[in-house]
């Protein structure tokens, strides 16, 4: 299963190497689904984040109400509470979802609370003035929105929508309490199935799991900031906090 | 009917969860604000290799995941051969990621006084120790109280991770009811009722701080169109 | 003065809550003409410009754009947005799009034209304006003046019937103001029909052709400039034309 193997049996049995060259590959699968994760939970959040701005800024009486209330449901209550109410609630009512598939919508739903306060603020930060003149020039209502506001908005949610790219990344890690096998529960199993000499290894397998996170953390970071320096357009920008 | 009566057999239960929470959510404010403001005056206005040093550890405390940390540190005391209730530990491990966090919104209100306040200080003959503690820090705490009230409520939902190690707060007893009860909507609605309330309660009693100590032109920035703590 | 009507404004009324901020206000105005409506802050000068393109709902009354009734209900207004081009006080331009992409914004979307000739037809407006090396720029690397410029090359790409313009150089520089009211002028005199709410006197009697006094959402006196500034009939007109002249010694001439 290690095609490194070969490798590893020639390094001293018990050592860290060892378990770094014995593990690693593993944890490394567990890292993708971490990714994968990530991924499809923070693009359930962007879209779902949008369509709850647009209510909150745009929106009539009771969409106002429904996404308001979304929002401050979700941004007062832990995401392990809502991912219980997901993974452990919806059977009751027969829709049962594999750990992974219930931890992408968990944190997605929540992520979407979250970036929905972005945007919200990005595009009440926009004057004005950007409407009117939309609209003096004969754009629709819709087409305003569509090329005046929220590219001007998407621009400016750049620097705290990268924040919420990590937070997500680094939140991703509660899945492992309902059982998503990601990198965190890769390396729980790992280190309760290690038998013989190289068991009860636990603070050495969390140690190169933490040593995981942080690379990967710092790494997309750097990425973001190239990212925010290739978008940017003068007078357009903002702080990242 | 059956099931709200569950509900109301529970609420001891629950009680006493949201009491472990809320104990935990103060002891590791406290950490981290004991930390966090010696953390940031250093970065300020320590010199050079110390700022390397602290931004270093404050980089590390918020790339990690919480969750991680816990491990690594429940682990860890014991490879040690530190025995540290699980209690113990979490205060520990949060103190020091609050701490990180709490640093920065320091530096931020230290960073956001006038450097005349500063230099004003020392005209008058006072040492820069004696300047920092006079004018700066009471400025920058007003400054830094309605980011500081964010970080409350980050911490109090992050609180229920230590789940993972087997502290039993508010999110545990309420897995240990749907253990028994099989009962899962009921109790963790309610467990999420009672996170809001202790949410928007701490929130309130920190305005009613901020407004008690309110000086006129020492307003700091709420932080909340921006979402989650950063 | 036998040349078709362009705008035709019947009995306006529009209120704020309590403030009734145009109290009946009519005018016409016909083709070539510019017409600058002065007065006081505050009485209702910029609501008026902003009625006649229902930016701002009008309570009642009827205003006409050529034949098409703007007030009429079922009225398309992106429609008759497109042939009145309006400047405005802070210039608003698109702030993520560059001065090229803003003129050419309206041309793209809502005239439909192809990336090509909108381009094209983007460029013959900013060098109108002057600012054809200015096209790749963005609103924040534009002096106020420029940026106005520009705002004025995009309403204008727009081929408008009529030009309206709200405090156009109110919010710039003194130094700024010039480069304005030049374009301002050249249009003018190559027969724009505009009208032009401003605190500038000199530009509205040396330019324009006719001259509205406005108070208290009221027309106090209307006619040429020169009736105006020189022989104002209405003693309210002599006092504010006074307190201009001593504010600014003399009143433009």
């Amino acid at each position: 299963m290690n095609p490194l193997a070969p490798f590893c049996q020639t390094l001293e049995e018990g050592s860290f190497v060892r378990l770094v060259c014995d593990i690693s590959p593993r944890l490394l699968q567990g890292t993708a689904t971490t990714f994968q994760l990530t991924v499809l939970a923070i693009a359930l959040g962007l879209v779902g984040g949008l369509l709850l701005a647009l209510g909150r800024v745009y929106g009539k009486k009771p969409i106002y109400w429904l996404s308001t209330a979304y929002v401050q449901f979700v941004r007062g209550t832990p995401v392990l509470v809502q991912l219980f109410l997901i993974y452990y609630g919806l059977p009751a009512f027969e829709i049962r979802l594999d750990p992974l598939t219930a931890a992408i919508i968990g944190l997605g739903l929540n992520s979407a609370a979250y970036q929905a306060e972005y945007f919200r603020g990005a595009i009440q930060s926009i004057g004005r003035g950007q409407m009117l003149a939309a609209r003096a020039v004969g754009l629709t209502n819709v087409q305003a929105i569509g090329y005046v506001i929220l590219p001007q908005a998407l621009r400016m949610v750049i620097p705290p929508w990268s924040n919420e790219l990590i937070y997500t990344l680094k939140y991703s890690s509660v899945a492992f309490i309902i059982g998503t096998p990601e990198l965190m529960a890769t390396g729980q199993i790992i280190a309760s199935s290690l038998r013989g000499p190289g068991a009860f290894r636990h603070f050495e397998v969390f140690l190169i799991v933490a040593f995981i996170y942080l690379v990967c953390v710092l790494v997309i970071s750097k990425l973001l900031d190239l990212l925010e320096q290739r978008v940017k357009i003068p007078g357009l920008e903002m702080q990242r906090a | 009917m059956e099931r709200l009566d569950l509900i109301w057999q529970s609420l001891p239960l629950l009680w006493e969860g949201a009491r472990v929470t809320v104990t935990l959510t103060i002891c590791l404010l406290g950490v981290g604000l004991l930390l966090g403001v010696p953390v940031a005056l250093g970065q300020v206005y320590g010199p050079r290799p110390l700022v390397i040093l602290i931004s270093g550890y404050e980089r590390f405390f918020r790339a990690m995941p919480i969750l991680v940390l816990l491990m690594v540190f429940f682990y860890g005391l014991a490879f040690l051969g530190v025995s540290l209730p699980a209690f113990g530990t979490a205060v520990l491990v949060f103190g020091l990621h609050s701490s990180a966090y709490q640093s920065q919104i320091f530096r931020g209100a230290i960073q956001a006084i006038k450097e005349g306040q500063l230099l004003a200080a020392r005209a008058l003959g006072m040492s820069r120790l004696q300047a920092i503690r006079y004018i700066v820090l009471p400025q920058a705490l007003r400054l830094a109280l309605p980011a500081w009230s964010n970080e409350y409520s980050g911490v109090l939902k992050d609180t229920s991770f230590v789940f993972a190690i087997g502290v039993t707060e508010l999110t545990r007893q309420g897995w240990q009811i749907m253990q028994r009860t099989r009962e899962v909507f009921l109790i963790f609605i309610a467990v999420a009722l009672i996170y809001l309330v202790l949410t928007y309660l701490g929130t309130w009693l920190l305005e009613l701080l901020e407004r008690r100590f309110g000086i006129p032109g020492l307003a700091g920035q709420r932080r909340e169109e921006h979402g989650r703590v950063v | 003065m036998s040349s078709k009507i362009v705008v035709r404004v019947e009995d306006l009324h529009k209120r704020y809550g309590n403030e009734e901020v145009l109290k009946g206000v009519s005018f016409i105005l016909r083709q070539g003409e510019a017409l600058a409506i002065i007065g006081p802050s505050g009485t209702g000068k910029s609501t008026l410009l902003r009625c006649i393109n229902r930016l701002t709902e009008p309570d009642s009354g009827r205003i006409w754009l050529e034949d098409t009734e703007i007030t009429g209900a079922k009225t398309d207004m992106n429609k008759i947005r497109q042939q009145i081009g309006f400047v405005f006080q802070d210039f608003n331009l698109f702030a993520h799009l560059t001065a090229l992409d803003n003129v050419r914004l309206g041309l793209m979307k809502v005239k439909k034209l192809s990336k090509g000739e909108a381009s094209e037809r983007a460029m013959t407006e900013l060098k109108r304006v002057g600012l054809a090396e200015k096209a790749k720029a963005y609103p924040a690397q534009l002096s106020g003046g420029q940026q106005q410029r520009v705002s004025i090359a995009r309403a204008l790409a727009m081929d408008p019937k009529l030009m309206l313009f709200d405090e156009p150089t109110s919010a710039l520089d003194p130094e700024l103001i010039g480069e304005v009211l030049q374009v301002m002028k050249a249009l003018a005199g190559e027969g724009m029909t505009m009208v032009v709410v401003t605190h500038e006197m000199g530009f509205a009697r040396s330019v324009c052709d006719e001259v509205i006094f406005m108070e208290q959402g009221v027309i106090v006196e209307q006619g040429p400039p020169e009736h105006i500034f020189l022989q104002p009939r209405q003693p309210r007109t002599q006092q504010f034309l006074g307190k201009i002249g001593e504010l600014y010694g003399g009143t433009g001439s």
